[in-house]
């Protein structure tokens, strides 16, 4: 399984119209550890593109560096300009979201409160535009309409997700990165969650999305990325990836079958 | 002790309690937010009394050096980082804000009689000078510093604090001052004379929390600050930088302190270290809050006011002991009730 599956010629997202984002050799190292090492992707304008790989892979490390949470090294380029080291406020204000494994609400706020907040960044450039956002983001997430008064820390795990999804939405962003969406969540909430996965590509936002459900997440994704211990160890085509029986052994296996029934 | 005496003691103490409110709320929130124990809370509140002492006694307030001193430095730093990332419009928004500002402020207290210019526009110059050194403030000494553990940022405060004590020392003399009441008139309620002061400070006490109250529940910016003090992580990822929020909350800080010295300059004498037990009180209010509850600590602060005034009249001697032992029953109980707080995720 370690073997890489390029030889020379490495094969890269090359699918990829117009990427949105482009990262070069990006290094994290915790003291001494490297987490994460010369690892490169591509994600096109209005791809899903996922990174699935065992837990401690580094996969939330890599985001954290792309958003500027971490301090790296190598290169990051979003939106046509390159960032030497990512900052999160000038990757906020340019377009870029995450959506944190461990969602990161306002607990005891309103979930109408928290989803303006994905706004400020908009609303300081001058955007004031969250009104009609927030309608798109209910219309999207009917029961967050719902539930609009309570407080975020009150809600059940799903919910959670989508409030989490749905903030993450109120900064329109050019690209949403989501680590984890499925984690901890009950089977029909996951398939929910990668419906709407697939709605939000249709309407054009570019996602890289970080998951240890990979087979639900290859089935939505156009490219996929493999990584262990720090370093990319395959890339390819989903659909290819899902067909490959390395990746079949170690992440899909005969257990899967259950993943399948939850992803379709 | 009579009922006319138990009023008037119950008016001071409800009229420093209002004060004490005042000031627990802006260190409840300055330590939700940044993480910061606002020790020099006090001498905000001595820096804007001595201020307008001087400014009604005809002196140029040296305060606005140290305000002109300090944006030097910031324009120098942020300048100089923006200029660096080629920035060039923003550095001269810098430096307009952080040097110009302070300057034409000199120019304008400097030239101006000020003794002889209405209250209310030496209030605001008074603002307008000792306000902005919050943000400075934030800038220059707890920015850089901004992740470390609470122990050293409190260090770094109970530094500011000295400083700021022996710089007013230097800036308004050992002596005290006290400055004309805004009214005059005092109102008489059977046997309780309530004077125009009380009235100003309960007034004011009041708007000043139902604006804040406003703000963090109506403005963009409101909710940003509390996001920040229950989601540091969450907030950042918003595009919400501890930075903006940082300065926005030692803005609002400074601002209730230097109010409050305002308010009580009138009441008090002020001495150039007056500020420090008076901030110490507020602090008192803020613990019985958890440094968490807005509420709690402005009942805290009232009860500390009452329990001042009281203890005034029984053992004069003993009153700020009594008022400071107050917080070992509670951080008791607080202890002993805390593991609630921890459970929540």
């Amino acid at each position: 399984m370690t073997k890489q599956m390029q030889g020379g010629a490495a094969p890269s997202n090359a699918g990829a119209k117009n990427p949105v984002l482009e990262v070069k050799d990006l290094c994290v190292s915790y003291g001494k550890v490297e987490a994460l090492t010369d690892a490169s992707l591509t994600v096109g304008e209005g791809q899903i593109v996922t990174v699935i790989g065992p837990n401690g892979a580094g996969k939330t490390t890599m985001l954290s560096a792309i958003m500027g949470v971490l301090g790296s090294r190598g290169q990051v380029a979003f939106d046509g300009s390159v960032e030497g080291v990512p900052e999160v406020e000038r990757m906020v204000a340019r377009g870029m979201t995450l959506v944190p494994e461990k969602r990161e609400l306002f607990g005891e706020m309103s979930v109408e409160d928290n989803l303006v907040l994905g706004a400020f960044q908009r609303y300081r450039m001058g955007k004031r535009d969250h009104a009609q956002t927030l309608e798109e983001v209910y219309a999207l997430f009917p029961r967050l309409k719902e539930r609009r008064d309570q407080h975020a820390g009150t809600m059940s795990g799903g919910e959670r997700q989508m409030l989490a999804v749905g903030r993450a939405l109120m900064a329109k962003p050019k690209l949403l990165m989501l680590d984890e969406p499925s984690l901890g969540l009950a089977p029909l909430i996951v398939r929910e969650i990668f419906r709407i996965i697939g709605e939000l590509r249709r309407r054009g936002v570019s996602i890289l999305l970080v998951e240890q459900n990979a087979r639900a997440a290859l089935q939505v994704a156009d490219y996929a990325y493999v990584l262990e211990t720090g370093q990319i160890a395959m890339q390819g085509p989903a659909h290819e990836l899902a067909d490959d029986p390395r990746v079949i052994e170690a992440y899909l296996g005969l257990g899967g079958k259950h993943q399948a029934m939850l992803s379709t | 002790m009579d009922m006319a005496i138990a009023l008037i003691l119950s008016q001071d103490g409800i009229t420093n309690g209002a004060i004490y409110a005042l000031l627990a709320l802006a260190l409840v929130l300055v330590f939700a937010v940044t993480r910061v124990i606002f020790i020099q809370q006090g001498e905000f509140v001595a820096y804007g009394a001595l201020t307008l002492a001087m400014m009604q006694s005809g002196v140029l307030p040296a305060t606005v050096w140290m305000l002109v001193v300090m944006g030097a430095l910031v324009t120098v730093l942020d300048g100089g980082l923006a200029l660096k990332a080629g920035q060039g419009r923003r550095a001269a928004s810098v430096a307009g804000w952080n040097l110009g500002y302070p300057l034409a402020l000199a120019a304008a207290v400097g030239g101006l009689a000020v003794n002889e210019l209405p209250l209310a526009v030496q209030v605001l110059l008074t603002l307008a000078i000792v306000v902005p050194m919050g943000p400075m403030m934030y800038r220059l000494m707890y920015q850089p510093i901004a992740s470390a553990p609470v122990l050293v940022l409190l260090i770094v405060s109970v530094a500011l604090h000295i400083a700021m004590v022996g710089l007013g020392l230097l800036f308004f003399g050992a002596e005290g001052q006290r400055t004309p009441a805004f009214s005059e008139f005092s109102l008489e309620l059977g046997p309780l004379m309530v004077s125009a002061q009380t009235l100003w400070v309960l007034m004011v006490s009041v708007l000043l929390i139902v604006a804040l109250y406003q703000f963090f529940e109506r403005t963009l910016y409101g909710k940003a600050l509390r996001a920040t003090a229950i989601n540091r992580v969450g907030a950042q990822l918003m595009g919400i930088s501890p930075t903006l929020a940082g300065k926005l909350t030692f803005f609002l800080a400074a601002f209730i302190g230097a109010l409050s010295g305002v308010l009580i300059a009138p009441i008090t004498t002020i001495y150039y270290d007056t500020g420090f037990l008076i901030g110490l009180k507020g602090f008192v209010a803020a613990i019985i809050g958890g440094l968490a509850s807005y509420p709690l600590a402005a009942m805290g602060a009232i009860a500390v006011g009452l329990l001042e005034s009281f203890a005034s009249f029984w053992a004069s001697a003993y009153k700020e002991v009594i008022v400071f032992t107050l917080i070992i029953p509670v951080l008791l109980w607080r202890s002993l009730c805390s593991h609630h707080v921890e459970e929540e995720e």
